[in-house]
């Protein structure tokens, strides 16, 4: 029995059965949609796990480096060394749009090309070992930053999976079925009124003929 | 013409700055609130990392801009060694999307 009141009126009929069609196109459309972006999330997160990976390792390396050039040198020194950086990055952001879903592609600048004004010191009163901290942080740099463009993505698509994912879990699993049985039962209360429709007639008929001719009086 | 920022405690990330990202020493729990804030709404930084540490403080504030396209908020490990929050955090996109951590469940 359907739980929510519907008419059963033919026009009530013609109207679910178009939203049937649109249910079931509509699924269709979502599950596709779905497993498309599965697929390329898949992929996604594969290589943001690497990234990760490499990219932790390498600030680990690089923070291992730091520590030892500050043992070999006074806190202030470094301090100083590093206060005024020469270097800056910009990032320029675009986005790229995935089944729907927007998600960012990092390209990077620096303000200067030239490699080295990552020293942001003279080399007379630093040690070598802030080259070397400096040198292995600069190098990850380009993975850190893709990093950050495919983690986003990756949470960009996430949630854009788990919306379709329970939308389409809606259309299948409740909104198809109760449209299916509301269109079943309209389908026989039409049918039953019209056997009784049908019924009454052959019973109207009856009482007119016994009316105007008489028949069955005699078995009175 | 956005920048990268990078939040943490002062011995994590005082390289960074050397490499021409923009540092900002962090504390407490309530700077390090302010502070990122003030970094994601002002429109000025498409990417903050922020060390596992301090993001480990200011979980919700994070969960927060997940959703938005910039900034990326991408935690880093600091000084102090990995507390794997970071991998904790891509597998957490992987159970959004499937239900289960189905790539990375076994490691």
């Amino acid at each position: 029995m359907a739980q929510t009141q519907v008419n059963p009126t033919r026009m009530e009929l013609t109207r679910l059965k178009k939203k049937l069609v649109t249910a079931v196109r509509g699924h269709k459309l979502l599950k596709d949609k779905r497993d498309e972006l599965m697929r390329q999330f898949m992929d996604l997160v594969k290589a943001n796990m690497e990234l990760r990976e490499k990219v932790e390792k390498g600030i680990l390396s690089a923070n291992q480096n730091f520590v030892i050039a500050r043992a070999s040198m006074t806190a202030e020194a470094m301090h100083t060394a590093l206060l005024a950086p020469k270097q800056e990055v910009y990032l320029e952001p675009d986005h790229k749009n995935v089944m729907s879903v927007d998600i960012p592609v990092f390209d990077y600048r620096t303000r200067t090309p030239d490699d080295n004004d990552i020293y942001s010191y003279g080399f007379a009163f630093t040690s070598s070992d802030l080259d070397d901290a400096v040198k292995s942080l600069a190098d990850i740099l380009p993975d850190m930053i893709r990093l950050a463009e495919y983690e986003k993505s990756c949470q960009l698509m996430a949630a854009e999976i788990e919306k379709t994912r329970r939308r389409v879990n809606a259309l299948e699993h409740v909104i198809i079925p109760e449209t299916r049985k509301n269109i079943k039962y309209i389908t026989m209360k039409l049918d039953e009124n019209e056997r009784s429709t049908q019924i009454r007639l052959m019973k109207v008929k009856d009482m007119m003929l016994e009316e105007a001719h008489g028949y069955g009086k005699k078995e009175y | 013409m956005y920048r990268i920022a990078v939040i943490g405690a002062y011995d994590s990330i005082f390289g960074f700055a050397a490499l021409g990202l923009e540092t900002f020493p962090v504390t407490d729990r309530e700077d390090g609130e302010k502070l990122l804030k003030q970094l994601a709404a002002g429109g000025k930084y498409g990417v903050i990392y922020i060390t596992e540490a301090l993001a480990e403080q200011l979980k919700e504030q994070i969960e927060k801009y997940k959703t938005q396209l910039l900034p990326a908020i991408i935690l880093i490990p600091g000084v102090s060694g990995n507390t794997g929050a970071g991998i904790q955090g891509v597998k957490k996109s992987v159970e959004q999307a499937v239900g289960s951590d189905i790539l990375f469940g076994g490691e």
